[in-house]
């Protein structure tokens, strides 16, 4: 079933929370809503599942109208972040709630709905927790519960809204895996609201970059991280340096060196923002290249296999961030307080007003 | 626990603090509920059993007991209404409302029982209305019911208000989602979660009710058999010196309510713990 959002302006008093925006969800796709908390992601879900109503605009399943249709009437299945399971019933007893608040018409059999239950606590691995109350599970599994009770009303489209937000980073992890996994058997059109970039990148099929009510990016994961389509996007996925540039006739200059920006061939002597990943800076000890930047080593951390150095330049106003391998830090023979030489290898120029005109 | 494992907490303080919780317990309550009991045990069994088998006192019984659980039951019904109301909207008035629930508590009954009087007599604003329907409520006992209702009031807006202010907006969203008509949604997942709050609300307007005196002696107008109240034929009997007799009845209320609330006790007890 795919979802289609056509011109959705959603306000809360002065607050802008939704401002037009229309984009479509694909059927079988799994999309990963993505922006700062305030961005609008969770009330736009909300208006997709019914909770909300949008101001003006319109939501169609597969064509069909729905913006008018109660919750309980459209078929969503949401999964919420602090799981909002009912603690007066059983594991067994939530995952059944959908299918026994059915009109007796439409009700299945006592047997169907064990059977159905148990056939989806199987799915989420918790098929042993049936009797028990969801305060006797931890934080993950009370997620799989909820989403197992999302799924036993068969809906058209599941809606999670940071659904491993309450949970702690490892289980997150393996959480994120094993919706993926999921998603992958059950092949429901999915939608997930998160404000984690990894988690994003990692889990979807599309991801659309929201920020202040408006989407700035829609895209596959690999689109958005390397063709940021703009600076918001560029910074919001992932850390980034920011040099004060020139762009002159196809390349950015930054301090004494030049750098491709083959996008900008016909603007002279501009100013400009170049934005290069910790990755992509390289790092020397000596001045090998005659284009490096001179640089002195401030704070050296080293987290886990990976060594970040935080450097000042004198082409960025703020420290220039750096990563680097331990066993190439080690070969450097840097220090903290050492003088060092930086190249970027590559970056992504904006110009000041690009914001406005892509807008 | 024992007082030595006590000794090692982090909390300081506990000798201090139970030892005066027993002591207080003991000069507030224990002493003289005990010797309250104790004063029954002088007396004869036969004596007792006269005294708590009257006609007349069975039938205040059956009034005090019966006019108390309605009472209650109708606090129950309108109690959860009310606090849902100042739970769930908005309106003007609302602080204003929410300030009267607790008026019962501070009003003097006797103020309350003249009030409701004045109110419900055949010549009363509302009495001489209810008289052309045939609805005696003054000197009745409906009247009884309506006084016993009045002071109840507060229990169960109050232990329901904070329970109804913590439920989560996404309970009733996931039942929503899951398919779920409003009526359902209250019936299977806001009631049961209001449930063990109700019960104490209930056992507590019951209990008030039960003790009610001031405000009663008023609106009854005390006929024997027909609208007296236990706690009045207990200060009747005190006052005619009959010691034993009003110590008796008292004894009665007390095994009986004790025993009702206990029950109320532990169904609630009984749920929570379900729901941890």
């Amino acid at each position: 079933m795919s979802i289609e959002i056509d011109r959705v302006n959603k306000r809360f008093r002065d607050f802008v929370a939704v401002d037009d925006v229309s984009l479509t969800f694909r059927e079988g796709e799994l999309t990963a809503l993505l922006g700062p908390s305030g961005s609008g992601k969770t009330t736009l879900l909300r208006i997709i599942a019914g909770l909300e109503q949008p101001d003006t605009g319109r939501i169609r399943f597969h064509g069909e109208d729905t913006t008018d249709l109660h919750v309980s009437k459209r078929g969503v299945g949401f999964v919420f972040q602090h799981y909002a399971l009912f603690k007066h019933m059983t594991v067994f007893q939530n995952v059944a709630y959908g299918l026994t608040v059915r009109p007796r018409a439409t009700r299945p059999t006592k047997d169907e709905i064990k059977q159905k239950v148990m056939r989806l606590l199987e799915l989420v691995q918790l098929d042993w927790t049936a009797h028990r109350y969801p305060h006797q599970l931890s934080g993950g599994q009370r997620q799989r519960i909820a989403l197992a009770r999302a799924l036993a009303v068969e809906p058209k489209v599941l809606l999670l809204d940071e659904p491993f937000g309450a949970l702690d980073a490892k289980v997150r992890a393996e959480l994120r895996r094993w919706l993926r996994r999921l998603h992958d058997d059950i092949h429901v059109t999915s939608v997930f609201v998160t404000h984690d970039q990894e988690e994003a990148l990692e889990v979807s099929d599309r991801v659309v970059v929201m920020n202040k009510g408006r989407v700035e990016q829609d895209g596959s994961p690999e689109e958005v991280y390397d063709h940021p389509a703009n600076p918001f996007v560029y910074r919001f996925l992932g850390n980034v340096n920011l040099f004060e540039a020139r762009v002159h006739q196809g390349s950015a200059h930054i301090g004494g060196i030049a750098l491709p920006a083959p996008e900008y061939a016909d603007q002279r002597n501009e100013h400009g923002h170049a934005y290069v990943r910790p990755h992509e800076i390289e790092v020397f000890a000596r001045q090998e290249h005659a284009d490096a930047l001179p640089a002195k080593v401030e704070l050296v951390s080293v987290v886990g296999p990976a060594v970040r150095l935080e450097l000042h330049t004198d082409a960025s106003d703020a420290l220039v961030h750096a990563e680097l391998p331990k066993h190439r830090y080690r070969a450097l023979g840097l220090s903290q307080g050492s003088d060092a030489w930086i190249r970027p290898l590559h970056s992504r120029v904006f110009l000041p007003d690009e914001r406005v005109l892509n807008g | 626990m024992s007082i030595t494992l006590a000794r090692r907490r982090v909390i300081p303080g506990f000798g201090l603090t139970m030892g005066f919780t027993l002591l207080y317990m003991g000069l507030i309550f224990l002493v003289p509920v005990g010797a309250f009991l104790l004063y029954t045990t002088t007396m004869s069994w036969d004596t007792f059993w006269h005294a708590v088998t009257q006609r007349q006192v069975v039938a205040s019984y059956k009034l005090s007991f019966g006019g108390s659980l309605i009472a209650a039951t109708i606090n129950l019904f309108f109690g959860a209404l009310l606090a849902w109301v100042l739970v769930r909207y908005r309106f003007p008035g609302k602080r204003l409302i929410d300030a009267l629930v607790d008026l019962p508590f501070a009003l003097p009954t006797a103020v309350a029982g003249i009030a409701l009087v004045t109110l419900y007599a055949s010549t009363g604003w509302v009495g001489q209305y209810l008289e052309l329907f045939g609805v005696r409520v003054a000197y009745t006992q409906l009247g009884v019911v309506v006084a016993l209702t009045y002071i109840g009031l507060p229990f169960v807006v109050r232990t329901v208000q904070p329970v109804l202010e913590d439920l989560e907006a996404e309970w009733e969203e996931a039942s929503a989602s899951l398919g779920a008509d409003r009526f359902t949604t209250i019936r299977r997942v806001i009631f049961p979660a209001l449930f063990p709050a109700l019960l104490t609300g209930y056992a507590l307007a019951f209990a008030r009710a039960l003790g009610e005196y001031g405000s009663v002696v008023f609106i009854s107008g005390n006929l024997p058999f027909r609208t007296e109240i236990t706690p009045l034929l207990i200060v009747a009997k005190a006052e005619q010196y009959d010691y034993h007799g009003a110590a008796a009845i008292g004894t009665v209320m007390l095994v009986v309510a004790f025993a009702m609330l206990l029950v109320i006790n532990g169904l609630q007890w009984w749920t929570s713990r379900r729901h941890g």
